[in-house]
This record gives structure tokens, C-alpha cells and sequence, in this order.
């Protein structure tokens, strides 16, 4: 080939690969728009008085079609009946009585990731900056703290080896603190290997203890927290995102049961009198922060396979021989507010 | 900056302008700094993308990440050895390369079909083995196609590229995103575009050199490829001198922490922090390359190293708002603009033709692995002593190694912009 024919033929190949990329892209934008336009896949309503202060599950809202992303809330006596939309968008939200925390994917040409809390009438009170995608987030039962986990991406470039970043607050501001500046204490004895890593922080009824997970070295841990003594003590291996249930009584986590490098979790119960596991019989990989939605059924989500950016919230009851039960369609980041 | 577009005859690529006395970049560095570009948009968009893609759109969690991310990285580094060994033994560097960049082509299609997260990480993995075995033929091929008196500007015009692309990368990503939340697969496809763009461009548009049979034609004693070429006191000196400063730099992501936990505005810019970085260098990677000729690549190279050192004082000092931030980003662009491509040009211009790929692979291996050892070092440090302690401790330690490297790199100086390459040495 002549070095003319090689630019040409470079340049044709150029053209049809960049034009049937942005062909591509095009028709997906499109594609996203229609649905965008197109009315829910699922009943709506919109939020009245009425709804917003009678006990329900509020989420995240992955139907598709207008109200896409939202946060929602279905009546906890009517979970599969019309769900009430609002205006708020959230890629992972909790809600209390008197309080909403909401991470989110500020979205731009620029993509910034922050958390917002909000009080009852959804008035925004703070906003703190994340270092990277939102995970998880609680507020204790009293709305006195709040907890958020984020990755801490950026680039391959910031790659740094602890990538996730827990911060506890009380909502009028005062900062207890990334997780990573408490003492970790394994057997008693402190860890203090780099590649320490903390997430998933469910508060308990006494505002100074707390559970979460500690991560090093390949292992996990349940933690118990103290937010005075800034401690986080180790009782139980091989436990991540616990979640507490109203009563005390019982913890649930995800449970690593994979032999291999790749995780697969399920969920465990563990009865914190008697230090009973209880493995529950979901098939599916769960990789989720449980929430409770009485003191013995517990709601999770699952990615719906196939259809990126929707999932599902199921319940299972703590027996450990129920079955699990589609709780909300095309929903995500349940929280259950108890009015 | 003054870049030739115009195609020139490759075996004697770059022409001095007699009327202003510059040295024009060869065009064959230019096209090599576009099909870098395009590699770096492709993988660089995805791998802004991935802990999203990973967690919400496969459900799955990123905790594994890093820690394979590392792993990759140590493999990348002696990869890169093994792509520089057979550029130089097959004598076919556009080849080698090419195998490189195609592989991390063929990583973004079966990104498109991959589901779980041990193929994610299989995908990531590939990409950086592809990485890894191009960049040592590639710089060989910008020392092919440049003279002593324009290597330093050769490196800078394409490291300058390069960057532009690992800028762009994660802004068109999560541009696509914003116009389609679940776009993951738009960005893929746009990924394998350019991937496969970049392998086109190079596969027809850049002359297949062969150094080792040039230098034979042009009558030179005949030079197969030998690990003893790589025994010049002067590229073992300056791998000493990388490795002692290699591991005194410690990460940006640690740099960004820092800021992250003092300003307001750092933490709501965190995840756009290095783009800032990205930025200052390929504003400075042309001037500081054009430097680097005129006064000497080892002083440049040395200089960048004290700019690390300023850009660790800005993170460190008590008071500082957003201007000691950015100045912070500044900083450590210029010093990827001093020593990135600088550290190429010089130890290809220590290397005997014929001999650059294994030799310039064998540096750059040295500064992954002694930086790989710095983030490992220092992450125990920052836990061990807090994070002020910690960087004031590396801030002393750079300040001495710097010093070190001053005397190290003096017999060096002179073999700067005026001394020839070695293959043309008599």
C-alpha cells in the first residue's frame, strides 16, 4: 500500500468506527430520552400529607419511565400498591421521622458525589462533599446521627489502597470522624496494618454504640463502635454491612460463603443472647445493607439481571426457612419509617 | 510549541529549520502521541466508570479493587521489561507495540460481553499487560525518530498528547452518563472505538523502524541485542537515582487525601482533583521537554523531583486555602511534565540503538516498582504517625535524596543536549 492509499484507508476506518460509536450513543440518548418522557411502568401518585406522615417504606424509585431515580414511598400495609413519588433524586437515600440523608452522583460534564440532609418537609439542612460513589447510608431511630460510606475513586492515578471512607455526624454538624482515625482492636489487640477499611454503619438505640464493618489483610469483622472512647472492637469474623433490628436483639449482615477470590454474599442473622448464626435461604448474591421492617422480617435489594440501573426490594423472614418474597418492585435503598 | 505536521521522509525524520534554528518533532511522534491519546481516552473513561458500573449497574462490591489494581500494576512493571526484551531481540518495535495496544483493544470487547466481576477484573488486567508491553517499543520508536538536540521536546510533544487523552477520557465518560444514566455500554462502545481507532492509525500510518538493522546499514559495527547493552555506567546511574527518588513518591491519591481533609473545596472537588493534575502536565510537558534540551535532562529531571517536594509542602502546611490546593496541582504536573517523558529520553539517549526498548523499559520499571514500594511504605506511615507526620517525614527524606541525586547525576549533565546520542559516538 502507498503511504496515500494507507492514510485513506486509515481515514474511512477512522469515520466508521467514531460514526457508528456516535450512532450508537445517539440512539441511546434517544432511546433514554423516550423512556424518560414515557409514563411509569408502575402506578404513581403524587405525595399528599396524607401519605407523608403514615408509616412507610421509602426508596429509591427504578421504574422506568417519569419518576426514574426519585425517592418514592409506598404505605408499609400496602407495599405493592401505587407508590408516591416526590422530587427528590437519590442514588442511595435513608429515611427517619424527622429526617432524610441522600447520597447522590451530581451528574455534569464535571461528576461530583455528595450527601444532603434534609428535614421532615424536605428543606435541605447540610451538604458534605464525597470522595467518590455513594454506598451506604443511616440515620439513628432518634435522627441525632447520621453515617455515610463512599468509594473513594477518581482515577487509576488516585489509586491508593483504602477505597472506602466512613464518616459518623450528629445532624446539627458536629464530625466524629472518618472511621479510619478509631482504634481497631481485633483479640484485643489493635490493628494497625494500612490497608485498614471501614463501611456500613447501623447506629443502636444508645446513641454512643454503634456497629460497622472493619475490613484488613483480605478478613472482615463485625465491629461494635463507641463513639466516646473512639474504639471499634471486633466480635464477629466474616461479617459485613450489619444492620440492627428495632428491637436490639438481632444483627443481619451479608456473610461471605464464597471459596473463591470473587465474593458471594447471603445473608445471617445473628442473635446477639444466645450468638446464633442463622444463615438465611437466599439464592441470590446479595450485596446489600439489610433494612429491618419489623423485628423478624428483613427487606434487601437485588439488581434485576439484564436491565442495568433497576432492581428490586425483597423480604425474608429471620426463621431461616421462609422463602424470600418480592417485596417492591423496581425499587432500591429501602428505608422503613415508622411514623 | 512547534509541531511538524507535514509528512517527512522517516529515515532521517526530524530536519533542523535553518531559519529559526529550531528542531521540528517528527511526525511519526505526533501520530505515536494521537494513537496514545486515543488509548488513553478509551481506557481511561472506563476506568472512571468502573467502581459505578461495578456496584450499581452488576450489583457487586469494589473492596477487591485496589488491591488488584496494585497487583496490576507490579505485573504491568515487569511486563514492560519482557515488551522492551523482544522489541529490541525481534528488532521490531512498531510490532511489539502494536501487540500491546491491540491487546488492550481486544480487553474493551469482551468488556461489552463481561458480567461478573472476575471477568471485570480479567478485562482490567489484560488492558494493563497490554500497557505494559507497548510502552517500552513505543518510546524506542520516539528515540528512533529524533535527534539528540530535540529528544527531550520529542517525549514532551507526546507525553503532552497522552495526557490530553487521560484528561479527556473520564470527562467524556461522565458526560456520557449524565446524558444517559445507564449508558455504561455507550461508554464501552465509545471505548472500543477509540481503542480501535488508535491500533488503525498505528498499524498504517507508522513506519516499521528497525534500529538495530539501521545502525548496521549505516556501517556501524553489528549490534545484536545483548543485556550488556544495558551496563552503561550512565543508565545505571540513572536507575539508581530513579529508584532513590522513586520511592519517596508516594501517590497522588495520598496528596489528594491530604487536601481532601483540610479544604472544603478540595473534598467537593476530590473525584476531579487529578484531572487538575492531568492538566498542569500537559500544559508544561512541551516547555519543561524544550527545557530539558536546552539545559539538560538530568537537571530537569533532578528539577521535577523538587517540585514533588513543593507540591508535598503545599499539602502539609497548616494554613492554605483553594490557591494553595491548586498551586498543590500545579506543582505535581510539573513534575510528571519533568520526569514522565525525561526520564524516557534519557535513558534511551544511555542506551545503544538497537538496545532503547529493553533500556528504556528497564527505567521505567525501576520508578513503577520503587513508587509501587513508596504508596505501600508510606500508607503504613500515614496510619502509624497521622498524616502530617508522615509527609513531613518523606518531605525530609526527598529533601536529602535530592541532594543525593544532584551529586549522582552530575557526571551526567554533560552527556545533556550537546553530547550525541551514543550511537552516533564514534
Amino acid at each position: 500500500m502507498s503511504p496515500r492509499l494507507r492514510l485513506i484507508v486509515a481515514g474511512i476506518l477512522t469515520l466508521l468506527l467514531l460514526g457508528g460509536a456516535s450512532a450508537y450513543g445517539i440512539t441511546e440518548i434517544a432511546a433514554y430520552r423516550a423512556r424518560l418522557d414515557a409514563p411509569s411502568e408502575v402506578r404513581t401518585t403524587n405525595t399528599s400529607p396524607d401519605t407523608a406522615n403514615a408509616p412507610r417504606v421509602t426508596f429509591r424509585n427504578t421504574a422506568a419511565g417519569a419518576g426514574y431515580g426519585l425517592v418514592s414511598s409506598v404505605p408499609i400495609a400496602d407495599p405493592s400498591g401505587s407508590r408516591s413519588v416526590g422530587t427528590l433524586p437519590c442514588d442511595r437515600v435513608y429515611e427517619t421521622a424527622s429526617r432524610t440523608i441522600c447520597l447522590r452522583i451530581d451528574r455534569g460534564i464535571v461528576t461530583t458525589f455528595s450527601a444532603t440532609l434534609l428535614d421532615h418537609s424536605g428543606k435541605p439542612l447540610r451538604t458534605w462533599g464525597l470522595p467518590g460513589f455513594p454506598s451506604r447510608t443511616r440515620i439513628s431511630a432518634d435522627s441525632k446521627l447520621v453515617a455515610f460510606t463512599a468509594f473513594v475513586t477518581g482515577a487509576a492515578y488516585a489509586t491508593v489502597g483504602f477505597e472506602t471512607v466512613t464518616e459518623i455526624l450528629s445532624v446539627d454538624g458536629t464530625a466524629f470522624g472518618n472511621l479510619e482515625t478509631f482504634t481497631l482492636l481485633v483479640d484485643g489487640s489493635p490493628i494497625t496494618a494500612a490497608d485498614r477499611n471501614f463501611w456500613g454503619v447501623t447506629f443502636t438505640t444508645d446513641d454512643n454504640v454503634f456497629y460497622a464493618t472493619a475490613a484488613s489483610g483480605g478478613l472482615t469483622w463485625l465491629v461494635r463502635g463507641d463513639l466516646a472512647a473512639r474504639t471499634l472492637t471486633a466480635i464477629r469474623q466474616t461479617a459485613e454491612c450489619p444492620s440492627i433490628s428495632p428491637d436490639g436483639s438481632h444483627i443481619a449482615y451479608k456473610k461471605n460463603i464464597s471459596t473463591t477470590a470473587t465474593a458471594f454474599w447471603s445473608i445471617a442473622v445473628l442473635d446477639l443472647r444466645s450468638g446464633v448464626e442463622t444463615v438465611l435461604p437466599e439464592k441470590h448474591n446479595v450485596d446489600d445493607q439489610v433494612e429491618w421492617l419489623d423485628n423478624s422480617t428483613i427487606l434487601y435489594g437485588l439488581p434485576r439481571t439484564g436491565q442495568a440501573g433497576d432492581s428490586d426490594v425483597w423480604s425474608i423472614a429471620i426463621s431461616g426457612s421462609a422463602t424470600p418474597r418480592l417485596f417492591i418492585e423496581h425499587a432500591w435503598s429501602p428505608s422503613v419509617v415508622r411514623g | 510549541m512547534y509541531i511538524s505536521l507535514s509528512s517527512s521522509d522517516h529515515q532521517d525524520a526530524p530536519q533542523a529549520d535553518r531559519r529559526t534554528g529550531l528542531v521540528r518533532v517528527s511526525s511519526v511522534v505526533v501520530t505515536l502521541g494521537i494513537v496514545s491519546m486515543l488509548t488513553d481516552i478509551s481506557s481511561e473513561s472506563v476506568a472512571a466508570i468502573l467502581p459505578l458500573y461495578v456496584t450499581s449497574a452488576l450489583g457487586l462490591s469494589t473492596i477487591a479493587y485496589g488491591f488488584i489494581d496494585g497487583l496490576n500494576q507490579g505485573v504491568s512493571a515487569i511486563v514492560r521489561i519482557g515488551g522492551g526484551w523482544v522489541s529490541d531481540r525481534a528488532d521490531r518495535p512498531k510490532w511489539i507495540a502494536f501487540a500491546g495496544y491491540a491487546l488492550s483493544a481486544v480487553a474493551k470487547v469482551w468488556l461489552l460481553i463481561a458480567t461478573g466481576f472476575a471477568a471485570i477484573i480479567a478485562v482490567v488486567t489484560v488492558d494493563r499487560l497490554g500497557k505494559g508491553i507497548r510502552t517500552g517499543p513505543r518510546d524506542a520508536l520516539i528515540t528512533a525518530e529524533s535527534v539528540p538536540s530535540n529528544l527531550g521536546r520529542s517525549f514532551g510533544v507526546h507525553r503532552m498528547l497522552d495526557t490530553i487523552g487521560a484528561a479527556v477520557g473520564p470527562l467524556l465518560a461522565f458526560l456520557i452518563l449524565w446524558l444517559v444514566p445507564t449508558g455504561y455500554t455507550v461508554v464501552f462502545v465509545v471505548s472500543l472505538a477509540a481503542a480501535a481507532v488508535a491500533v488503525i492509525i498505528l498499524g498504517l500510518l507508522v513506519p516499521d523502524r528497525r534500529p538495530r538493522r539501521e545502525r548496521e546499514a549505516a556501517g556501524r559495527e553489528r549490534a545484536p541485542f545483548r543485556w550488556r547493552s544495558l551496563t552503561d555506567p550512565r543508565l545505571r546511574r540513572l536507575m539508581v537515582v530513579a529508584g532513590l527518588l522513586g520511592v519517596l513518591t508516594i501517590g497522588d491519591g495520598f496528596v489528594y487525601l491530604a487536601l481532601q481533609a483540610r479544604t472544603d473545596f478540595a473534598a467537593q472537588w476530590f473525584p476531579l482533583l487529578y484531572v487538575g493534575t492531568n492538566v498542569a502536565f500537559f500544559l508544561f510537558a512541551v516547555p519543561l521537554g524544550r527545557l530539558a534540551d536546552r539545559i539538560g535532562r538530568s537537571r530537569v529531571f533532578v528539577g521535577g523531583h523538587a517540585a514533588l517536594l513543593l507540591a508535598y509542602g503545599c499539602a502539609v502546611v497548616p494554613f492554605g486555602g483553594n490557591v494553595t490546593t491548586i498551586l498543590c496541582l500545579l506543582l505535581l504536573g510539573a513534575f510528571y511534565a519533568a520526569t514522565d517523558g525525561v526520564l524516557a529520553a534519557l535513558a534511551g539517549q544511555f542506551t545503544p540503538q538497537g538496545s532503547t526498548a529493553s533500556g528504556i523499559a528497564a527505567a521505567q520499571t525501576v520508578v513503577a516498582l520503587s513508587r509501587l514500594v513508596a504508596s505501600t511504605g508510606f500508607g503504613v506511615l500515614w496510619f502509624a504517625l497521622g498524616r502530617g507526620n508522615a509527609l513531613i517525614i518523606v518531605i525530609s527524606a526527598l529533601v536529602i535524596a535530592i541532594g543525593v541525586a544532584v551529586v549522582l547525576m552530575r557526571p551526567l549533565h554533560s552527556s545533556g543536549s550537546t553530547a550525541p546520542l551514543t550511537r552516533d559516538a564514534p
